[in-house]
């Protein structure tokens, strides 16, 4: 789609919600949010820069196939799941560190890394479709 | 907020608290690994001469991890693994017991050998499209399946396997796999829709979705539950899962489309889920209603291997044959399941594990003779006997153990079959055991008679040059039929454990007591 306003909007709308989609990740391990609801956003503005500029332009932007994205997601839970395994508790049990940076501690947990992966796999399979459907019609 | 508390709080109430052993992992670890290959390969997509170096490897870790299951529950008895720490039923449990280990194992078997072949079969196409990522997930979702102990779960697995099916289904997209993925799709979907209506059901009327804690109350609460409704919602979309008689239709319609190594795949592995959840459902959870229903189980079960066995005799492409033996080893299958009791159950399990390693090794088979003979016709295939005589050897054994005749695997399982619809004097399911074994010998009998005795015809085309044979197309199929021929020759090991599986079955006591080991399902 080849408009002036849509090319001017697309780089901005896109940047303002790819950093919103990491935002919702972060917050939804408390609140409502979560790694599906992020990776769709994500993946829409995926889709929105492929309509403004074309699927190549994004494809060369995200630099890895989504599928592989997906495959790193997807990878990326399964293990946070085994790391019970060191801890003697079962599989997927959420297990936390408390480091500080800078003197400010930071909670982090196999919960969140679980979540991240979500959030990859839903980015790499949707955007995957999307820029397939979107590709076909700029053929 | 994880901030620590200051009161402490007893966690007792919610969580396991006692350690977890490392062998509880066992009943993880073959999904862990699957899935963790499966998306590292996805990872590598484009590195095509990277897979089989990833696949294989982890598809002998699954045999072996599987045999550990095997051995671990057949020597120490069932053992659960809760998911989070949270306590069944909240948390999510994973239970093996013997039945879920045996097909386990046997199918882990199946799929190392489809994996081994395919590094031949798969050309570089079919690598790109993800065959070995998709094996590898539906090797989680089988594998899943039968090691769940949780029924919403093991819908959740029956979607893994059906979506990773659907992409080694259309390899390649040509129009004619599409066209078989469209009619296999559609019954599918329509069946795990049925299948999760049925677990709705079930989840409103028990308010539980463990299966442990089903079967312990089903009993009490058999008063006033729709039980025999539920019950026959489950065995409608299970049947359609195990292509049962009148919902048959979609296999024989889509097996003979993809390449030959997925379709054995799928004849020896998916089919036998359906069953498998046939089995955990009316035997274990609702046993009573099994009962009343045995009766249309029954008629189900002679009329699926009368049709299986005729489709088969009717068929000229050797694939659409072999898809009609699947349908007639389903047919075995839930005969034993219609009859019930130690030797009919356990005649159905061992029916089941002889059928995942047979069906694979016919398919595989047949592709072999498909490739050397240049048609998958029997009217212009023909001195196959000459042209490859192990293959002939092989094919000898394979057709024996399919239509259950001595010395091969097939024998055994049906011994325990007749003998348990003998012992209910239901004559008629006998005998339709044993005409269906005599069509079936027929049919194979004449595939035999033409593909391999038959002098190679006059006109046929000799084809393309056949490829050199090569170990990765050989060792599946001889492996395969090594496991028919030394599972024929000393039955003692696996018949003891279908039968110590159907027994556990019938009573989970200790099922149940792996899951709740205070006793206490409330």
């Amino acid at each position: 789609m080849n408009t002036l306003i849509l090319r001017t909007v697309a780089p901005p709308i896109t940047a303002l919600m790819l950093v919103f989609s990491v935002f919702v990740l972060l917050r939804g391990h408390n609140e409502p949010g979560g790694g599906f609801i992020g990776g769709l956003i994500a993946a829409s503005a995926l889709a929105i820069y492929g309509i403004a500029y074309g699927v190549s332009a994004v494809r060369r932007a995200i630099r890895f196939h989504p599928m592989s994205i997906a495959g790193f997601g997807l990878l990326l839970s399964t293990l946070s799941g085994f790391v019970s395994l060191f801890a003697g508790v079962p599989f997927m049990t959420g297990l936390w560190i408390y480091p500080s940076f800078f003197g400010v501690e930071v909670p982090l947990a196999t919960v969140i890394s679980f979540d991240i992966g979500v959030y990859f796999v839903v980015v790499g399979s949707i955007a995957s479709i999307a820029l397939a459907l979107e590709e076909r019609e700029t053929d | 907020m994880a901030a620590p508390t200051t009161a402490p709080i007893d966690l007792s109430a919610a969580m396991v608290t006692a350690p977890t052993a490392l062998a509880d992992w066992l009943v993880i670890a073959p999904m862990g690994l699957m899935i963790a290959l499966g998306a590292a390969l996805m990872m590598v997509r484009h590195k095509l001469w990277l897979h089989g170096w990833i696949a294989i490897p982890g598809l002998v870790a699954l045999v072996l991890l599987d045999a550990l299951l095997l051995y671990r529950v057949a020597v120490h008895g069932p053992f659960t693994m809760t998911a989070g720490r949270w306590l069944p039923p909240f948390g999510i449990s994973f239970t093996a017991d013997l039945l879920g280990a045996l097909l386990a194992f046997a199918s882990g078997l199946v799929a190392l050998a489809a994996g081994i072949y395919g590094l031949r079969d798969i050309n570089d196409t079919g690598r790109r499209y993800g065959f070995y990522p998709f094996l590898l997930l539906m090797m989680a979702g089988v594998t899943g399946a039968f090691l769940t102990g949780d029924i919403f779960n093991l819908y959740v697995w029956f979607e893994v396997l059906l979506i990773s099916s659907f992409g080694l289904l259309i390899l390649g997209s040509e129009r004619e796999q599409i066209d078989g993925a469209l009619k296999y799709a559609v019954l599918n979907l329509l069946g795990t829709t049925l299948f999760l209506i049925a677990v709705g059901y079930l989840y409103a009327i028990f308010g539980t979705l463990n299966m442990a804690q089903v079967a312990s109350l089903a009993g009490e609460q058999r008063e006033g539950a729709p039980l025999i409704t539920l019950s026959a919602l489950f065995i409608l979309a299970f049947a359609m899962k195990a292509a049962a008689f009148p919902v048959n239709f979609w296999l024989p319609a889509s097996y003979h489309t993809p390449r030959i190594v997925v379709a054995a795949l799928f004849g020896g592995l998916l089919t036998k889920v359906g069953v498998y959840a046939l089995m955990r459902v009316m035997v274990m959870l609702f046993p009573l209603e099994r009962e009343e229903l045995s009766l249309v189980l029954a008629v189900i079960a002679a009329l699926t291997m009368l049709l299986g066995a005729l489709g088969a005799l009717a068929q000229s492409d050797l694939r659409r044959m072999a898809g009609f033996a699947v349908i007639a080893g389903i047919g075995n299958v839930i005969a034993g399941v219609a009859i019930g009791g130690a030797t009919g159950v356990g005649g159905a399990i061992l029916y089941a594990m002889h059928s995942i390693v047979v069906m694979t090794a016919l398919y595989l088979l047949i592709g072999e003779a498909a490739r050397i003979g240049g048609s998958w016709s029997l009217q212009t295939l023909g001195g196959l006997y000459r042209e490859a005589p192990w293959i002939a050897a092989g094919a000898f054994v394979i057709f024996f153990a399919t239509a259950g005749l001595p010395p091969f695997s097939g024998l055994w399982p049906k011994i325990m079959l007749l003998k348990a619809a003998l012992d209910v004097g239901a004559w008629w399911l006998s005998a339709a055991l044993l005409v269906s074994a005599l069509i079936l010998t027929l049919a194979l009998g004449r595939v035999f008679l033409l593909a391999f005795w038959r002098p190679q015809l006059a006109g046929a085309a000799v084809g393309a040059p056949i490829a050199p044979n090569s170990w990765q197309r050989s060792t599946p199929i001889a492996g395969l039929v090594a496991v028919i021929v030394v599972f024929g020759l000393f039955p003692d090991a696996p018949v003891r454990l279908a039968q110590a599986a159907a027994s556990s079955l019938a009573d989970p006591a200790a099922y149940i007591q792996s899951v709740f080991p205070a006793g206490g399902a409330e």
